[in-house]
């Protein structure tokens, strides 16, 4: 609905690539001063993300839960709600998927696929909806909530792998392994040994239904207008309590799909400790993709790429993998830097901008309790 | 503190030549010629949109022109705020600017601390403060906060804080919107006071009778021009109006018909509790037909908005019942109240009425997204949805009509405009319309009279909750007035007088 002018797409794709360029240059003077040279080490890392088949699939694998996640963190933002809990429900589904892989057997391939897909989505589920409800009915902030998840769901399932009932009999901490037909199948075609599976094609489905019900449903005009102003749409009878707590389940099952990906695709089966982080890169890539689905694609390819790409800089320079750690920490920081800049603009406009010379801060702001 | 800076003698206060400012699809100013001499209280009108607040945007710094120049005090006017408000410039906005659980001293001294660098010496400040204070008229407690004060003693507090950085240019962004009437008559004292003393003030308004009280001279803008600088003894009322929408005046339209309908809104013994637990309503009773209006009026903060909001359901009430038709709401939510016809204009419009970030189509079809045409099923009808908002635009005049514009874009006027049209198009049986008016110019004011006179017409149950007593006296088929949140008086408007009124506003019972 909006102008998706090629001018408008250059420039978003401009300010987005900013913090980029910005990341590198203060890259390259750390890289400069361990004695390395930058573009060298700049070279083997895109090398080392897009050089190969071998390489764009380990770029793809590390994108794929980081869209989930991105998609997850995104939905929620649109709903005014910031979800740090997409760790959590990430592991919690994991956590079923494995759970449904290993103890159902008998059903037929894809159907056990989906079910356990299924599985992980419900788990995320709820643990996206208890901050939800906390938050729809009393009112307790989504942040404390799903950050204390977060927690919950490390120590829960880490007890849970330990369990008899789950752990594969052996000195490794893991659940058992998953049936064949609860395999996601994985990416052969593009390199033997891909990791890159399945799930990928999950994440790009979810992503674009997403963006489809942000853009045209009824459910995501309401998810919009409650993120946007919380009080004008309960005033035109939107619950805004049913959005919340909605969006919330959504967004946690969007995040338990990535516990999924990695379970059914990746390793067969739930390790112990899971692999870390996902969740939170899905902020970040959230951030850089400013809440729109769509976008969160090419965010989680950079930032796949500046993971997949660590290894290549460890064998072939002086530099250690640890370099690619620090980079995106700093992309972080500046797609934030951009965000606040972003808002205080937007708070200029407002305030003497193109109000067609209306009054900037007309209407005494006497709030809610006047 | 800082001294005022040097005057040049020769020069103007404030002069502004040939400003423009181009905003994308709006020339807001518009080769602008703006001349204040030393001393005097120059009035700046204009309605919605005049370019006035772009204009003192661009003094003050905040924006910068396009083309032309702006002098203060005999000195180029370039670069940032903070250089030009240290030249001795000050503002006052309309929206304060304080910290609210700050003391009155503590924000007097905002960014500009006595003390030395370590250490904040308050009681200087404290002093200060109340030296100020006494010289001017302007008693206030330096140690009382914010959150406490009522709107009035904020903005003395506003006023105080550009004195104190010895501000002597002072512009005034529509101070009295929010001032009651013993308010505005010590804040006009104090502006006069200042004068004498030899400070400038440019005072924006679109309050004629404010303009002829108070102002020595007058700039009148209209779509970003000028169209006239007269001294004030060289003009009267009608004449600035004129010039302010540059069309002739009719009288305001007036209403026809008896009322014959029968009750639609029946509120009985309604009581409802505020957010800090007070009693906001304490046992309110009243009906209004089909075809009437009844003007609710009152001074602000007597449980208008507490009314309101139980009456569409944002706010459950604590006893008593509101029946719509022959309908009980109890237990409603506010999606009920909606279907069965309430419509409501919220008095904030910025906070209950639109959301800013969407555009003009996706705010005239909120609270009716959810039905037919606009969607079917799950799924959201674009199409319908564009085309309702381009038949709302032109219905209603909504300004720039493009319905893929953002509503924070829109000046306050064309925001109301939204608002209107949006709960016009639900075809209402009962309309509340709080304070529509408010910070409307006089195009804005009719054209929200006659949309409400032909609600009524059309057989809306309409509550008007206005403090503007004229606009009740003009339109209230009943007044209902309401005190500490009990209503103490219903008069026919036949027997209704400004007077009368006023003393039931006071609490005086009938």
């Amino acid at each position: 609905m909006k102008d998706l002018s090629i001018r408008r797409i250059v420039r978003e794709l401009g300010q987005a690539l900013l913090p980029l360029a910005l990341a590198l240059a203060v890259g390259a003077v750390i890289i400069l001063a361990i004695g390395e040279n930058p573009l060298t080490v700049f070279g083997l890392m895109l090398r080392g993300s897009f050089g190969s088949l071998r390489r764009l699939s380990g770029t793809l694998q590390e994108a794929s839960p980081m869209i989930f996640t991105g998609v997850s963190v995104a939905l929620a933002f649109r709903a005014g709600l910031f979800n740090i809990g997409a760790e959590g429900q990430l592991l919690i589904g994991g956590f079923a998927a494995a759970w449904a892989g290993f103890a159902l057997t008998g059903l037929p391939g894809p159907l056990h696929v989906v079910f356990c897909v299924v599985a992980a989505a419900a788990a995320g589920l709820v643990w996206g909806l208890i901050p939800g409800i906390l938050k729809a009915r009393l009112g307790v902030h989504e942040v404390i909530n799903t950050i204390m998840l977060n927690y919950v769901a490390l120590s829960l399932t880490n007890f849970l792998v330990g369990h008899p009932y789950f752990k594969e009999p052996g000195q490794i901490p893991q659940t058992r392994d998953i049936a064949a037909s609860s395999v996601l199948p994985r990416f052969e075609f593009l390199y033997a040994h891909a990791k890159v599976n399945a799930g990928l094609w999950v994440a790009l489905a979810v992503m674009v239904a997403v963006g489809y019900l942000l853009a045209r449903t009824r459910y995501g005009f309401e998810i919009k207008a409650v993120g946007y102003n919380p009080e004008a749409s309960e005033a035109a009878g939107i619950s805004k309590s049913r959005v919340i707590w909605t969006t919330m389940g959504l967004s946690g099952a969007i995040a338990g799909l990535a516990g999924a990906e990695q379970v059914l695709g990746v390793f067969r089966c739930f390790v112990s400790p899971f692999p870390f982080g996902y969740g939170f890169v899905g902020i970040a890539v959230a951030l850089l993709a400013r809440n729109n689905p769509l976008a969160v694609l090419p965010a989680a390819l950079i930032f796949g790429a500046l993971t997949s790409g660590a290894q290549e800089v460890d064998v072939h320079s002086g530099t250690p993998r640890e370099i690619t750690v620090v980079l995106q920490g700093i992309f972080v920081l500046f797609i934030a830097c951009e965000f606040v800049l972003r808002r205080k603009r937007r708070v200029g406009e407002t305030e003497g901008g193109p109000k067609a010379g209306g009054k900037g801060r007309e209407e005494e702001g006497r709030g809610e309790d006047g | 503190m800082t001294e005022p800076s040097t005057t040049n003698p020769t020069a103007l206060a404030v002069e502004m030549r040939r400003v423009t400012k181009q905003f994308p699809g709006v020339l807001a100013n518009d080769c602008i010629n703006l001349q204040v001499a030393y001393g005097e209280i120059h009035a700046i009108i204009g309605e919605n949109g005049a370019g006035k607040s772009t204009l003192m945007s661009v003094l003050s710094g905040l924006l910068k022109a396009d083309e032309g120049e702006v002098l203060l005090k005999g000195h180029p006017v370039r670069g940032r705020p903070h250089l030009v408000s240290r030249r001795g410039l000050g503002m006052v906005y309309q929206h304060f600017m304080l910290v609210p659980n700050f003391t009155v001293a503590e924000n007097v001294i905002l960014g500009n601390e006595p003390g030395d660098r370590v250490h904040l010496d308050l009681r200087a400040a404290e002093e200060a403060v109340r030296r100020l204070g006494q010289d001017y008229g302007l008693n206030l407690d330096p140690a009382a906060r914010i959150e406490d004060l009522s709107v009035g003693e904020q903005q003395r507090v506003e006023i105080l804080k550009v004195l104190y950085r010895g501000s002597d240019v002072i512009v005034l962004d529509e101070p009295t919107q929010v001032l009651t009437l013993q308010e505005k008559n010590e804040l006009f004292e104090t502006l006069r006071c200042l004068v004498r003393d030899g400070r400038t003030i440019i005072f924006i308004t679109h309050h004629l009778e404010e303009v002829m009280a108070l102002s020595d001279r007058v700039t009148v803008l209209r779509r970003g021009r000028v169209v006239a600088s007269l001294a004030i003894q060289d003009t009267d009322i009608a004449t600035l109006a004129q010039l302010m929408v540059g069309r002739e005046i009719g009288p305001g339209e007036k209403r026809t018909g008896d009322v014959t309908g029968d009750v639609v809104l029946e509120v009985s013994d309604l009581t409802a509790v505020s957010e800090r637990g007070l009693q906001a309503l304490d046992g309110v009773s009243f009906g209004v037909r089909g075809g009437e209006i009844l003007g609710l009026a009152g001074v602000e903060g007597n449980g208008q908005r507490e009314l309101v909001e139980t009456l569409t359901g944002l706010r459950i009430p604590s006893g008593g019942e509101i029946r719509i038709g022959d309908q009980s709401t109890h237990g409603w939510s506010p999606r009920q109240f909606l279907e069965a016809g309430v419509a409501v204009i919220p008095e904030n419009r910025r906070v209950r009425g639109v959301v800013e970030p969407f555009t003009i189509a996706e705010n005239l079809v909120l609270g009716r997204h959810w039905k037919r045409p606009f969607s079917k099923g799950w799924v959201l009808d674009l199409g319908a949805m564009e085309a309702e908002a381009k038949s709302l635009i032109s219905d209603f005049g909504i300004v720039p009509p493009d319905p893929e514009i953002l509503v924070r874009t829109l000046s306050g006027g064309n925001q109301q405009r939204v608002v209107v049209a949006r709960e016009l198009a639900k075809k209402p049986v009962v309309l509340i319309a709080a304070h529509p008016t408010r910070g409307l110019d006089i195009a804005g004011r009719q054209f929200a009279h006659s949309c409400l006179l032909r609600e009524r017409s059309l057989g809306a149950a309409i509550l008007l909750v206005s403090s503007d007593l004229e606009e009740i006296l003009d339109l209230g088929d009943r007044i209902a007035v309401i005190f500490e949140g009990r209503i103490t008086g219903i008069l026919p408007r036949e027997e209704a007088s400004e007077g009368k009124l006023g003393l039931l506003m006071v609490g005086a019972r009938r």
